[in-house]
């Protein structure tokens, strides 16, 4: 009716009474939708956001809780610590060096592994199991037998099959190598990939059984061999999905810590930025550079991040979620 | 050729293919194919295997090289494991894990849920913006927020106090756990949704008595995954607490010390410690990949 038109309000640029009424209503609605949202949003926001908000800040500051009387603005001296200090610089190559030899060989094997157990043979249950187990021991329980029970040069598992080897062939002098002072860094990382791997291998085979079969079984009509299969209509098809773990595998593998705490201390070239960091804060109690390495580990991660929120948003496109 | 023939004659020469040329060497050569995946799982479930045979070794077993796999059985290191050697005791550290894995477990499924049915269920505008918020918390590393959190408790005197690693930990499993529910959730008939909206049922009810039932499944799989990462941390433990909140993981950071031969004892508390986490493995075990990858593969 014309009379509650001017009755109402000044309506706004291209609004009426009635139209501004149901966005009203359309706002209370989306309140309600809203809602159960709200508090597992502000949850994350405060307790995982707001830290990296002060890590920012306190990166800007020189501060160091063992001369707590000297603290002040720094500007840009904690970065130039970190990228002039040569401890440090090393440690981002072995993160790096790390990651990536990590992520690349466990993600072969997974692939291996999957392609092995992508068709039936008896038992297939039994392996898959076998096969997941090494990511289900703890992390530091993992790291502590690789040492102890495996790595160690006179009782671990690695030196005594040598010497039932080298037995076997009469010979007593067998090499007995200490891994863990003669190569490091490929100690921590063999016990990585050992723990990765099942990893891998998992959306690698959920991939493959993904698949559709009857692309595969036309083309075999067609006569094209196993490799032309797996390469011209398995590899296209897992690509997503080898991305997908690999940069997942990143986002796991450059946080690590346990193992190079437990494994090497970060002695002998280990120390990746997660331990350098802990180090720096834990036991120099440099607040202010621990900060810095902690902006820097931060955009490193945002980076990879980038990519990977990429990789999944397209995933999710292709299944079609609604 | 119509296409029922067609699929008819495709079918006979697939099930030709089958019978008359695959036979012998493809017979042969998916058996090897099985026998290579046998010998890959054994070979991957060695240092586990080696790990239990330990722990059930005497100590001075265990200091045999070439490895002495016949040797006699005992129960040693797990009583020594247990403080019968005089250690600390692992009860208040493991009973610690098992409080904050399964209270922060409980505060994510309370916050996930809704959550989760907001953005799958009744999405929210923009709502992948949310879900890809979730998502990027989860890919930052926790490292870099550690100090101000360390700061924060310790003005706050919450420095070795079990609440502060269920918080942490619980914001450590949302995003995960959000991704996962929604995943869940969008498998929910929306018919179902609308006949409980129509009969009255309000958010809460809709929740409880409708979502929470239906999404049993997907809610106990999230639930044992977002225990296991609980568990399973140790740089926040580490730092964050000392002998009163101190985790499993802490305990075992802290057994090496002891001099002289502990292998049986270190393999057994690794065993003892990982238990929990293998059944709820195993238990989760099919919803397992879709956790790991955050939802995103089914």
């Amino acid at each position: 009716m014309p009379t509650q038109a001017t009755d109402a309000p000044a309506p706004g640029p291209n609004g009426t009474a009635h139209t501004r009424g149901r966005a009203a209503v359309d706002r209370a609605r989306a309140r309600t939708r809203r809602a159960p949202l709200l508090p597992a949003l502000l949850f994350l926001i405060v307790v995982t956001q707001l830290p990296f908000l002060a890590t920012v800040v306190i990166s800007f500051l020189r501060w160091n809780a063992l001369a707590p009387q000297n603290r002040g603005p720094a500007g840009f001296d904690n970065y130039r610590a970190v990228f002039t200090d040569p401890a440090l610089r090393s440690s981002v190559a072995t993160t790096v060096l790390l990651t990536v030899t990590v992520v690349l060989v466990s993600l072969l094997l997974g692939l291996g592994l999957a392609l092995l157990l992508d068709r039936r043979f008896r038992g297939r249950g039994i392996v898959r199991t076998l096969l997941i187990t090494p990511f289900l021991i703890v992390p530091v329980a993992s790291a502590l037998i690789w040492k102890h029970a495996l790595y160690n040069a006179s009782y671990g598992l690695i030196n005594g099959v040598l010497t039932w080897v080298w037995g076997l062939f009469g010979s007593d002098g067998p090499p007995q190598p200490d891994w863990l002072t003669r190569t490091p860094l490929a100690a921590v990382e063999v016990a990585l990939i050992w723990q990765w791997t099942p990893f891998m291998m998992l959306i690698l085979l959920a991939g493959l059984q993904s698949r559709p079969t009857d692309t595969v079984e036309a083309a075999q009509v067609d006569g094209a061999s196993p490799f032309d299969i797996f390469r011209y209509l398995t590899l296209p098809h897992l690509r997503r999905y080898l991305e997908l773990a690999a940069l997942l595998g990143t986002i796991y593998v450059v946080q690590n810590f346990d193992a190079v705490f437990t494994i090497t201390s970060g002695g002998l070239g280990t120390a990746n930025l997660p331990y350098t960091l802990y180090q720096t804060f834990y036991q120099a109690h440099d607040y202010g550079l621990a900060s810095a390495q902690g902006v820097v580990v931060l955009l490193a991660s945002l980076l990879v991040a980038t990519f990977a929120l990429r990789t999944v948003s397209s995933l999710l496109r292709e299944e079609g979620v609604r | 050729m119509s296409p029922s023939s067609r699929m008819r004659t495709l079918r006979t020469m697939r099930a030709m293919r089958r019978t008359a040329t695959v036979p012998p060497r493809g017979r042969r050569r998916r058996s090897l194919l099985g026998l290579a995946a046998w010998l890959c799982g054994l070979f991957f479930f060695v240092p586990v295997a080696w790990m239990v045979l330990t722990s059930f070794h005497r100590e001075t077993d265990t200091a045999a090289n070439p490895p002495d796999l016949g040797a006699p059985l005992t129960l040693h290191g797990y009583r020594e494991f247990f403080g019968a050697g005089g250690g600390a005791s692992p009860w208040p550290p493991l009973i610690n894990s098992l409080t904050a894995s399964v209270v922060a477990t409980l505060l994510v499924l309370t916050l996930a849920v809704p959550a989760a049915y907001a953005l799958a269920v009744k999405p929210v505008r923009r709502w992948s913006d949310v879900l890809f918020f979730f998502l990027s918390t989860k890919m930052l590393p926790v490292v870099a927020g550690l100090l101000p959190l360390y700061l924060v408790a310790q003005k706050a005197g919450m420095l070795d106090n079990i609440w502060l690693l269920i918080i942490l930990y619980a914001s450590m499993n949302l995003p995960i756990a959000v991704w996962m529910m929604r995943s869940f959730l969008a498998e929910i008939p929306v018919e179902i949704l609308e006949a409980a909206a129509i009969d009255g049922a309000g958010l809460p009810t809709t929740l409880l008595r409708i979502v929470a039932p239906l999404a049993l499944p997907g809610i106990a799989a999230t639930g044992l995954i977002s225990f296991i990462f609980s568990w399973n941390e140790l740089l926040f433990a580490r730092v964050l607490t000392g002998v009163v909140a101190g985790t499993a993981p802490v305990f075992l950071t802290g057994f090496v010390t002891s001099q002289g031969l502990f292998l049986a004892k270190v393999c057994a508390a690794a065993t003892v410690i990982s238990l929990p986490v293998l059944a709820a493995g195993f238990a989760a075990q099919d919803k397992l990949v879709e956790g790991l990858s955050l939802g995103a593969v089914k």
